[in-house]
Order: structure tokens, then C-alpha cells, then sequence
């Protein structure tokens, strides 16, 4: 047990101690909040799923249905959202990538991988990536 | 299943959906929800976007997003409410709304993509 937890006894049973932290602990300091912004960058992800599974019902519902879906997003307050989103979505993405290396550790012959080059691995492919599906859709 | 063998699966779960997430997200919401609406691309026509969707590949690689990026998601937002937010006391009822949130979103993605004819 390490030593920031002690225990007090209730009845026969120990309970770990612990102390107690403001419910906004993570607003000081902008490591913190950067940190919360990341795992917040999840909720946005799970809203993108549900975006995309509109658009493929959209479009496998027909030309209407498509257009319909197209009107809907701009409509301003669905245009916001995910204007947010995105933001979002690329803070989780850089951040993502930017911890590669530290997830990974990739050797050659013996040597070990240069973390830079195992993130820019990473950038390379994602920018692949985006311009393979942006070809695909725009036809 | 116990709980120490079914964690790993989770997490590893976690950094799938992150990659995926990381990967395809920020170009299709660019173009659909910002560039598209903004007019400032134009959206491509009903027939070319039903004909890439009709592609089983795409089907393939649409519903593996979606079900990677949803246990990716479950995984972090339980840790959102634990940490941020202190709610480890509610994780019986935060683990349903999530991991159960994540298996329903997972069906829904798989009628659309794999069980709907096209």
C-alpha cells in the first residue's frame, strides 16, 4: 500500500483512505484541462458515429433522403456542433499521435526507432488516409 | 467473464477505436458536417456516394469505425465521470450506460452495414 492511503477500520473491515478533491481539480492548470479535453474528445467521437450511421441510412434510403440529410447539416446549430467536433476530434488525433512512440517501441536491426520518426509514421499514414477517403467520396 | 480477464479486452479495444478514430474521423467530418454544408466543396451526387457505400468494403471498414471508435469512447468516458467528474461510486451504472451504449450503437451499425440490402 503506498503512503498516501492509511486505513481507518469500520467494524472489522479496513477502507483504504482517501483524500478528498474538489470536483474541478482539473481547471488548474492547463495540463490538466488538456488532459480533460482529451477524454471529453471521446464524447464527440461517439456523436460522429451516430452522424455517420444518419448518413448511410440517408443514403441507402434515396435521393430524397440524402438531400434531406444534406439540409439538416447546415442548419446552424448541427453546423456548431460539429464545427466543435472536429476540433475535438483533431485534439484527440494529434495527441494520439503524438504518444505513439511512447506506446511503441519499433527495432531495426537491434537499434531502436527514433520516436520522431515513429510519430511522423503516424502523421504520414493519417495524411494518407484522409486524402485516399476524400478521393473516394468526392469520386 | 472475470474481470481481470476481460480488462485487457477493453483496453486494447480502447487503443484500436483511438487509432481508427484518430484516423478516418477528421476527414469525413470535415467534409460531411463542415466543408460540405459551408458550401465550400461541393457534396458529391446520390448515386456516387450509394455506389461507394454499396461497395462491401466500405461496408467492411464503416462498421468496424463505428463499433472501434464506440468501445473507444466507452472506455474513455467511463474515466471522464470517474476522474473528471469523481462518480466512481455510480460504475455499476456508468459501465451499462457505457459498454451497453457502445454494444447498442455496434447493432444498430451492423443492421445499416451489413444486414440492410443495399
Amino acid at each position: 500500500m503506498s503512503d498516501t492511503t492509511a486505513t481507518s477500520h469500520v467494524g472489522n473491515q479496513p477502507r483504504p483512505y482517501r483524500r478528498r478533491v474538489p470536483i474541478l481539480w482539473w481547471v488548474r492548470r492547463r495540463s490538466y484541462l488538456l488532459f480533460v479535453a482529451r477524454e471529453v474528445s471521446s464524447v464527440f467521437v461517439a456523436w460522429f458515429v451516430v452522424f455517420l450511421l444518419l448518413l448511410v441510412r440517408a443514403v441507402l434510403s434515396g435521393e430524397d433522403a440524402y438531400r434531406r440529410f444534406l439540409d439538416w447539416t447546415a442548419n446552424p446549430f448541427v453546423l456548431a456542433l460539429n464545427v466543435v467536433a472536429l476540433l475535438f476530434v483533431l485534439l484527440h488525433a494529434v495527441t494520439w499521435f503524438n504518444l505513439a512512440p511512447q506506446a511503441m517501441v519499433v527495432k531495426v536491426r537491434g537499434r531502436r526507432l527514433p520516436p520522431v520518426l515513429i510519430a511522423a509514421a503516424h502523421f504520414g499514414a493519417w495524411a494518407v488516409v484522409s486524402a485516399v477517403v476524400a478521393w473516394i467520396v468526392l469520386g | 467473464m472475470p474481470k481481470q480477464r476481460i480488462a485487457p479486452i477493453l483496453w486494447l479495444l480502447f487503443s484500436a477505436g483511438g487509432i481508427v478514430a484518430a484516423l478516418m474521423i477528421p476527414v469525413l467530418l470535415a467534409l460531411f458536417g463542415v466543408l460540405f454544408p459551408l458550401e465550400l466543396v461541393a457534396p458529391p451526387d446520390h448515386a456516387h456516394l450509394l455506389a461507394v457505400i454499396r461497395h462491401p468494403l466500405t461496408r467492411l471498414v464503416l462498421f468496424g469505425t463505428c463499433v472501434l471508435a464506440l468501445f473507444h469512447w466507452a472506455h474513455r468516458f467511463k474515466y471522464t465521470l470517474y476522474d473528471g467528474l469523481q462518480l466512481k461510486g455510480l460504475h455499476t451504472a456508468i459501465n451499462t450506460f457505457a459498454y451497453g451504449g457502445a454494444l447498442l450503437g455496434s447493432a444498430v451499425a451492423a443492421y445499416l452495414l451489413l444486414l440492410l440490402p443495399a
